[in-house]
């Protein structure tokens, strides 16, 4: 296919785009480059945004890819701040907001996920925020000031990081979730109940099994109403409450998309010339048994863009990790491998209390996914032992004493 | 600004300025050193930032945490100098350092 390409469009400049264009590049790839996104800024980090970069620890310069300058270096031609609104399949041409167009002989899209809207009256005042950008999180930072009070909707991992991030600079933190546990969609009881304890112990207070109905206010928010007609009061409002694939584009173009652009084991979509990566694509994960999965992580977005870079160049396609993810909450380091979805059985190494264990979830004999908390013995061993398929003996994943290294050669 | 020399698998050298407070990882990421991956972007999640440290600087660069440690148990071709790049901060201190990469990051 390599011969054909001359001219490669990607839409969408997040983690996915910025590393597909990279690796294009590193893959010898000559013809033209071209990476567009709505967002004003060159390719960056989205992970700092809920952790080192609301704390201020971290600048934006440190969050970008790779520094703006050497996208020219590399003869990517960039084009920030302008959204694409249509493909033309026929004619293998994008429009643009503002009626420009750009052609391509190959189009990667990128585009990512937009948060979820909260459903409620109120939710346009200001200080209600989501988080998803760095513009959201510098549009929340004159709100994030010691002694306010802080709401965050929804229990997942970006809105307890923000409120992890929220108490250690000194605001007062409300959590609600609609679920009765924090963590619902993404972890087990278990370990959910772990984080419940852990951000309590640090003054968050929980509203599980909690919806809010109303966002009350009105120059700026000034409490979340509950359905149970309750009020909260609040300076500051996170709305984390989960994410839409943005899979407009290839909707309109005639794709097919199932909770996300669905592609085949090579990132290509039904339509040869278009790829599509990142958060916006639901995949084969060759690593778990080729199940179809729209991940939403940095282990996804570089995947995705070294798969489509080897189908572009005609190069060798990279072996394919075990799904994996972090976060950070206080001095917790929570270090997740597998997909945790169908197991049948959790084995806990260590003890919670000690604020370093590892939950090991099992489907059968199989051991399918590892969530670990300051525990990366337990994280890498995890991973290296669902990457081979391994059954390791549950009552040695139990024992502590037993070292990782011990298991992967058993 | 410290200068650290980067040595690819190769031999390639790269002799650059980085910025005190930055880690070593990202002097390498921002001046598209190839040899460090990085996929993570410096939060100790990933192991894709090896470096071997020169002998000669290892008083320098102290020692990694438990948590850096259990990490590179876990990667590949790991020799007693080996070190998460993004885990060691550069100082003025370190001007001159010299880091070598392995062979792979995977
Ligand atoms: C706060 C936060 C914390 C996170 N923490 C972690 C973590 O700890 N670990 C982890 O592994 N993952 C984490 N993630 C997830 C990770 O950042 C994402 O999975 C990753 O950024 C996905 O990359 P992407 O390129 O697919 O999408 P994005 O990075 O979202 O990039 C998509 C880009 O496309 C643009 N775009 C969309 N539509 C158009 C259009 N029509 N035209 C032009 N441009 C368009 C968007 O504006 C955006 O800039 C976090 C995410 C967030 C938001
Ligand atoms: S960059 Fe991921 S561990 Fe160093």
């Amino acid at each position: 296919m390599s011969g054909a390409i001359g001219r490669v469009l990607i839409i969408g400049a997040g983690q996915a785009g910025g590393e597909v264009a990279q690796r294009l590049r590193a893959n010898g790839f000559e013809g033209d480059i071209t990476l567009c996104g709505d967002e004003p800024i060159p390719p960056y980090q989205r992970p700092p945004l809920s952790k080192k970069y609301l704390s201020g620890e971290l600048p934006l310069d440190r969050l970008f890819l790779r520094p703006a300058e050497t996208y020219e270096a590399e003869h990517i031609r960039t084009f920030f701040g302008r959204r694409a609104v249509w493909i033309d399949r026929t004619a293998k041409r994008v429009r643009f907001e503002g009626a420009h167009e750009l052609p391509y002989d190959a189009l990667v899209i990128a585009t990512g996920t937009r948060p979820r809207p909260l459903p409620a009256p109120g939710a346009d005042l200001p200080g209600v925020h989501v988080l998803r950008t760095a513009a959201d999180v510098d549009a929340i930072r004159p709100r994030f000031v010691p002694g306010a009070k802080m709401v965050v909707i929804g229990a997942g991992y970006i809105g307890l990081e923000a409120a992890a991030v929220a108490r250690q600079t000194g605001l007062d933190v409300t959590v609600l979730e609609a679920a009765p546990r924090p963590l619902a969609r993404v972890t087990s009881p278990e370990v959910a109940g772990f984080f419940l304890d852990a951000h309590t112990a640090a003054g968050v207070r929980f509203m599980l099994s909690a919806q809010a109905a109303v966002i009350k206010g009105e120059t700026g928010v000034r409490a979340v109403g509950l359905a149970d007609g309750s009020e909260i009061e609040a300076d500051l409002v996170i709305v984390g409450i989960g994410v839409i694939p943005e899979t407009g584009l290839a909707e309109k173009a005639g794709l097919t998309v199932q909770n996300g652009i669905v592609v085949d084991g090579q990132g290509r979509t039904d339509d040869p010339s278009i790829f599509a990566i990142g958060d916006c694509a639901s995949r084969p994960l060759a690593a778990v048994g080729g199940r179809m999965a729209r991940l939403e992580s940095v282990h996804n977005a570089i995947e995705g863009a070294k798969i489509v870079a080897a189908a572009i160049t005609g190069k060798p396609a990279p072996t394919e990790e075990v799904p994996w993810f972090w976060s950070d909450q206080y001095d917790l380091k929570l270090q997740i491998a597998g997909l945790f979805q169908g197991y049948d059985r959790v084995i806990l190494r260590g003890d919670p209390k000690d604020r370093a264990f590892a939950a090991f979830y099992m489907q059968g004999d199989r051991l399918i996914a590892v969530d670990a908390v300051n525990r990366p013995a337990e994280y890498l061993g995890g991973k290296a032992l669902i990457q081979k398929g391994a059954s390791p003996d549950p009552a040695k994943l139990a024992d502590p004493t037993v070292p990782m290294k011990a298991l992967l050669t058993a | 600004m410290p200068k650290i020399t980067y040595i690819e698998h190769s031999g390639k050298e790269h002799v650059i300025d980085v910025p005190a407070g930055m880690s070593v990882m990202e002097g390498a990421v921002k001046n598209a050193i190839p040899g460090i991956d990085a996929d993570c972007g410096g939060a100790c999640a990933c192991a894709t930032c090896h470096v071997y440290v020169d002998e000669a600087w290892a008083g320098k660069t102290g020692t990694p945490s438990g948590m850096e440690q259990s990490m590179l148990d876990f990667a590949s071709e790991v020799e007693p100098s080996s070190r998460l790049s993004c885990q060691i901060k550069v100082t003025v201190e370190l001007d001159g350092l010299v880091v070598r990469m392995p062979k792979s990051q995977h």
